[in-house]
């Protein structure tokens, strides 16, 4: 059965299953502008929602008139909190067992807060009535630095007055959120205090927002004929929203049918629940015909999940050879005036305890520090698992740091730190067990591709040639090796708001042998449709061309925690593999019978069920499926059908090995990318194409934050950066081609071995652009500059070096 | 509000009468008024190109344009650059290619493409770039999107070369 | 961004524009090609209830190389001044500078009648227009009148024109010599945060005569005497840059934004003056 005879090798190319760059099949739709997005939805007699936001981030709401408002012909209704109160819909939970304001009760706690819903015949009425809407305010003063806001009199969240037990323990001070801890405080500061070699630094990873281009927005339709609502909107986890709406509202979770059309890109932003959502399901319930509310880019930017915003702090010691020893590493987290975070009920923090990174250190501790300020909340997992960016920026940046105290090459340091393939599975010093890796190997071939030692002899020649007085740029050498963790997760220690964290896949075979397969995730662009019909394909022996794939339904899909943290081919392909395997297992004993043999004397064998070396006498899967409708078997009942709800035993630990050349003009502070590598190692590859396609997506994201991205405010907590001029998405022009390679390194707990990639190239790619700036000027006597390296903040590391004199 | 305009577009061939108030945005009434969805709404500052269509020949940011500007012009979308029979070599191109991923970009992405090879018939990947610097995608990170334009554009110049 | 109603007039004569003005006075707003005024407008930041397409006025969109002169219509686009053969044989700085100006599609859009009539500090045909000492022609009620391009910036959104008057084309003499539109932004569709026009007659070896503006670096464009003064008469030397670029440092005010503080403005002034000034003389 080993052989690879082309007839078999013709049949496995028809299934077009795992490991091929087959198309995909959403495009056909999408280059031809039937996208379905939510902005595409019209139904017959909908209304317009459009919101009152507040201009300040800290305020008084001391009165509110609607008056003009509704005078303006075609306005329905304008919704305030206490309108709200009485449905018990002017609060929320979020995601991280905090409670927000649907519309602003009392007060406004950041600048774009939601104050008053207007609901009105079109979205021109719509826009008009807000600006008739009078609001009163009396300024408060305002908070946006943490540190400031621990030592502040003035108190954020009155809501919460007295209450000295948060979500997750206990609070130190009326601005603060929690306080959590990992790992050995005591062990760990006794390895530093008795280390040969301590290097310490603070760094800021700035706020940003991941900014899909399509915007948030929800359509409710309240039939109130039949009590059912139908809810579409931009949901990264439609079943969740379900249930949660479910319990706001108190319709019962059967009569609420959830919708995620097409999404234009998700990246974390539509994780979470926001007032728009709630305010459409409302005034649906209110007018009785179906509402629309779309936010506009500015309200997206100000309002709506930002992501990072950590303070950083650490310490890191080592041997005089270069031997990690020892980690501590403090973060004071920014979340804004409500803590929004999208993280795993049990981590407040997300898996930032993954801070020690690629390297087997023995000793670590982490805390974080929760605080409210007047800035928009959130917190979610930009395109990375919770909180990883932060954890790998953070070990990354340590790492180099480390490497110029002991005046070492950063890649050896790394290099002498891996964990070595032999220790896996490894359990990290803050509890994580890695699964698989084989890091020596991933970067002994990124350092060789790249000719890192040529490349380290050109940059010490440019150096000279920079002092001579001969060139005015710089060359940086941006090197990063990451540890992911994603694919939450164990239901033991990962839920959301009390939903575990599973997912599903349900198959049906229908009876010429094609399929339908619907999984609890939603594709935001990951190609789902094409991936999982891979899988399926070669678990299962049926064309990928004759499965069709299906999500974002609730009333069709089922139940499943959604698409966010790379989760997807991690949970949900697993699901989707061991349904296959269930549909496999029916197939199996319906050929025997049709084979007129035993159950085992049969095997599977691409798109068939021969007999035992006997291979012309076979059945295929079509034939099965056919006979496993319209056949009476004997002990078998009719049907081919399977589900799967699978919980996984561990995360799964994809890794990679990029490295950045770059060269930075040192008089204007504008960088140029020459050269980017990116190794990643996903496991077992479904679609390369797919994977190079995110890993191309997910570096140009990095290049986004590392290089200028930012949510600025100033300090009367106005937003800077409000629309695309100044957030800064970079376009075809300021993007490189990036190489890509690749190792395999298969999860061994995963039903095959794939671990996921979507958020890999983000995660890694951030530190390395950072370093290849920070790398340009180490010869200078850099350590550290933070983020964004925007050109006057470039600039000014040049000029702080004296590069300018 | 203002008194409505009866507006006339042609609009991917088809003459289209309508009535809208002057102030609404050119993509709004093509979305809306006419259900041609294509067109997206991205940015609303004429930044990210997800609305771009061909106006009298030129590419344009439908978002940045009211509807009363507009107002006797010939448009064309992407619903009308192929036919789910017979699509256009870009379309073709970027599925082959994998030059899109949530989609959202992707059809003012396409159409601003169109006018590019329409004027430069073969170009460099710099002038690729440079001539697609005006959409964002988020997604992609550009690089198949360039590849995806870059192959239309040899597979067009062959076809002509065959047809001379 | 939904912007405020308005009522709409596309009228076929000038005439009929001016008479919209003197209505309506400050209500009423010309538009071109709408690409400054739209946003504004959307994000409620200009009310304009009288909106006024100057797109069906004929003769607008002329471009005119001849006898020495050029005359560039207002609605000209950007576009057209990249793709027009003969003007870019006769003054190459403009199609160098227009290719940096936005993207493409609103470089179809955008107009030099808009980009050059507003004020907007941002914009950088004001002080390409003051480098080539330009004219800007304006109509009124009271018939037509041209202003010096180095006399028409009052301060951000203040300028020479009246609320009556519409700037109807912009004329200059064929510049010679050398030229460059030197140009340092975050992205494609960034406003500069710092811009150089120069051009340069080059003869014997010296600079025979040089014009030099920048763009973005106070509220109106800067055209520096001094700066052009510093470098005539000499061999365009590292120190005749250096002192224009510290005459044009002299003269400009820039204010910190999200492109940085004052000192980093300033010192980028200075480099991409620099820059400009080497590539202007090198093509002289």
């Amino acid at each position: 059965m080993n052989d690879l005879s082309p007839e078999r090798q013709e049949r496995s190319a028809n299934l077009k299953g795992m490991g091929c760059s087959r198309k995909r099949v959403e495009d056909a739709r999408f280059t031809q502008g039937k996208g379905n997005y939510v902005d595409d939805i019209k139904l017959d007699g909908m209304l317009h929602g459009d919101f009152v936001r507040s201009p300040y981030a800290h305020a008084r709401v001391v009165s509110i008139n609607k008056d003009a408002a509704l005078a303006l012909p075609g306005v329905v209704a304008v919704l305030t909190a206490e309108d709200l109160a009485p449905l018990n819909l002017h609060w929320m939970p979020t995601l991280a067992g905090d409670k927000q304001m649907v519309l602003a009760d009392g007060k406004v706690l950041f600048q774009g807060q939601e104050v008053a819903f207007v609901v009105a015949s079109d979205r021109y009425v719509a826009a008009d009535a807000v600006e008739l809407v009078e609001v009163e305010y009396e300024e408060l003063p305002v908070i946006t630095d943490p540190f400031e806001s621990l030592k502040s009199d003035v108190v954020l969240r009155e809501d919460l007055a007295g209450q000295t037990e948060g979500a997750h323990g206990p609070r130190k001070h009326h601005n603060h959120i929690f306080t959590w801890e990992q790992g050995e405080e005591a062990a760990t500061n006794q390895v530093i205090d008795n280390a040969d070699i301590v290097a310490e630094e603070s760094m800021y990873y700035h706020r940003t927002h991941p900014c899909p281009l399509e915007t948030c927005g929800s359509v409710a339709s309240m039939d109130k004929v039949n009590g059912k609502l139908t809810l579409w909107g931009t949901f990264q986890a439609p079943h969740v929203v379900r249930t949660v709406a479910s319990l706001l509202s108190g319709i019962e979770e059967h009569n609420i049918r959830v919708i995620s059309p097409d999404i234009g890109g998700g990246f974390g932003n539509k994780v979470g629940v926001y007032p728009g959502y709630v305010c459409s399901i409302v005034a649906s319930i209110v007018t009785g015909v179906p509402v629309k509310w779309v936010e506009d880019r500015m309200e997206n930017l100000m309002s709506t999940a930002f992501a990072r915003d950590y303070h950083m702090t650490g310490k890191i010691a080592a041997t005089k050879d270069g031997k990690i020893t020892g980690l501590h590493c403090h973060v004071t987290a920014d979340h804004g005036g409500f803590d929004a975070c999208a993280d795993p009920t049990k981590f407040p923090a997300g898996f930032m305890n993954i801070c020690t990174g690629s390297y087997d250190i023995p000793t670590a501790y982490l805390a974080v520090d929760g605080v409210y300020t007047n800035k928009a909340p959130g917190g979610v997992s930009y395109r990375c698992s919770f909180r990883v960016t932060e954890a790998v920026y953070f070990i990354e940046r340590m790492i180099e740091v480390l490497a110029i105290k002991l005046d070492m090459d950063a890649a050896e340091l790394r290099r002498i730190n891996f964990i070595k393939k032999e220790q896996f599975p490894y359990t990290a010093a803050l509890g994580w067990e890695y699964d698989s890796g084989d890091y020596h190997t991933a970067w002994d071939k990124a350092l060789k591709s790249v000719d890192y030692e040529g490349l380290r002899k050109e940059q010490a020649e440019r150096v000279e040639a920079f002092k001579r007085g001969e060139t005015r740029t710089l060359m940086g050498i941006g090197l990063s090796f990451f540890t992911e963790i994603v694919g939450a997760g164990p239901v033991k220690n990962c839920d959301i708001l009390g939903m575990g964290m599973f997912d599903s896949c349900e198959i049906r075979i229908h009876p010429t042998g094609s399929a339908i397969a619907r999984l609890g995730t939603i594709s935001q662009g990951q190609g789902h449709a094409t991936t999982f019909a891979q899988i399926l394909a070669s678990e299962i022996g049926i064309s990928a061309d004759s499965i069709t794939i299906e999500e974002g339904d609730t009333d069709t899909a089922p139940y499943g925690l959604g698409t966010y943290g790379s989760r997807s081919t991690p949970v949900a392909g697993a699901a989707t593999a061991l349904a296959g395997r269930k549909i496999r297992a029916k197939a199996q004993m319906i050929a025997a019978y049709l084979l007129e043999v035993h159950d085992d004397d049969v095997e599977f064998d691409i798109d068939r069920f021969v007999v035992k070396g006997a291979p012309e006498k076979f059945k295929t899967m079509k034939e099965i499926a056919y006979a496993a409708y319209n056949q009476a078997i004997p002990g078998i009942e009719p049907g081919l059908e399977a589900v799967s709800y699978y919980d996984p035993p561990n995360m799964t630990y994809p890794f990679g090995a990029y490295v950045c050349v770059m060269d930075i003009d040192v008089d204007t502070g504008v960088p140029e990318i020459r050269r980017f590598y990116a190794l990643d190692d996903c496991g077992t590859r479904i679609n390369p194409m797919i994977i190079e396609g995110q890993v191309h997506g997910g570096l140009t994201e990095a290049l986004a934050v590392a290089l200028g991205q930012e949510i600025a405010y100033d300090e009367l907590g106005n937003v800077k950066t409000g629309t695309l001029m100044d957030f800064f998405l970079p376009t075809a022009w300021e993007v490189p081609n990036y190489e890509t390679d690749y190792t395999v390194t298969p999860s061994p707990h995963h039903p095959i071995g794939a671990k996921g990639v979507g958020e890999s190239p983000h995660v890694g790619g951030v530190p390395c652009f950072s370093n290849a700036i920070q790398d340009a000027f180490r010869p200078f006597g850099n350590t550290h500059t933070n983020m964004p390296h925007d050109h006057w903040r470039i600039w000014q590391t040049a000029n702080g070096l004296g590069l300018h004199d | 509000m203002t008194e409505k305009m009866h507006i006339k577009l042609k609009v991917n061939g088809e003459d289209k009468e309508f009535l809208a108030e002057p102030r609404e945005l050119l993509i709004y009434a093509l979305r809306e008024k006419l259900n041609i969805t294509g067109p997206h709404v991205g940015c609303e500052t004429s930044h990210c190109g997800a609305c771009t269509v061909t106006l009298n020949g030129k590419s344009v940011k439908s978002c940045t344009m009211f509807v009363a500007q507009a107002n006797g012009a010939e448009i064309t979308t992407i619903e009308g650059i192929g036919t789910p029979d017979a699509l256009h070599v870009l379309q073709e191109s970027f599925r082959e290619h994998h030059g899109l991923q949530c989609g959202f970009c992707t059809p003012g992405m396409i159409m601003r493409a169109t006018k590019l090879l329409e004027e430069n018939p073969t170009p460099t990947e710099e002038e690729v770039r440079f001539g697609m610097a005006g959409n964002i995608c988020r997604c992609t990170g550009y690089q198949n999107i360039v590849k995806s334009i870059l192959a239309a554009a040899s597979e067009l110049n062959a076809a002509k070369e065959a047809a001379q | 961004m939904i912007p405020a109603a308005f009522d709409y007039y596309r009228p076929k004569k000038m005439d009929d524009v001016i008479a919209l003005l003197e209505q309506h006075g400050d209500d009423a707003r010309v538009m071109a090609g709408g690409h400054s005024l739209i946003p504004m407008m959307k994000l409620r930041m200009a009310e304009v209830p009288h909106l006024i397409d100057l797109q069906d006025i004929e003769g607008l969109s002329d471009i005119s190389v001849e006898g020495g002169k050029i005359t560039l219509g207002a609605m000209v686009t950007q576009h057209d001044l990249i793709n027009h053969a003969g003007l870019t044989a006769a003054a190459p700085i403009l199609r160098e500078a227009a290719l940096q100006i936005a993207d493409p599609q609103v470089r179809y859009m955008g107009t030099v009648g808009g980009n050059v009539a507003n004020g907007d500090p941002g914009n950088d045909m004001p002080g390409l227009m003051q480098c080539l000492d330009a004219q800007i022609n304006l109509v009124g009620p009271n018939g037509t009148r041209s202003v010096a391009a180095r006399e028409y910036y009052e301060a951000a959104y203040m300028t020479d024109r009246e609320d009556d008057e519409v700037l109807v084309s912009i004329s200059f003499d064929t510049p010679s010599g050398g030229f460059a539109y030197e140009k340092q932004k975050r992205k494609i569709g960034d406003y500069a945060t710092a811009a150089a026009a120069v051009q340069i007659v080059k003869d014997g070896g010296k600079v025979a005569a040089a014009s030099i503006a920048m763009t973005n670096l106070s509220d109106v464009p800067v055209w520096s005497e001094g700066a052009c003064d510093a470098l005539v008469g000499t061999s365009c030397d590292a120190a005749a840059m250096k002192a224009a670029a510290a005459a044009m440092l002299g003269d400009i005010d820039p204010s910190e934004d999200n492109r940085g503080p004052v000192a980093f403005k300033r010192h980028v002034a200075g480099v991409i003056l620099t820059r400009a000034i080497t590539r202007a003389w090198d093509r002289a």
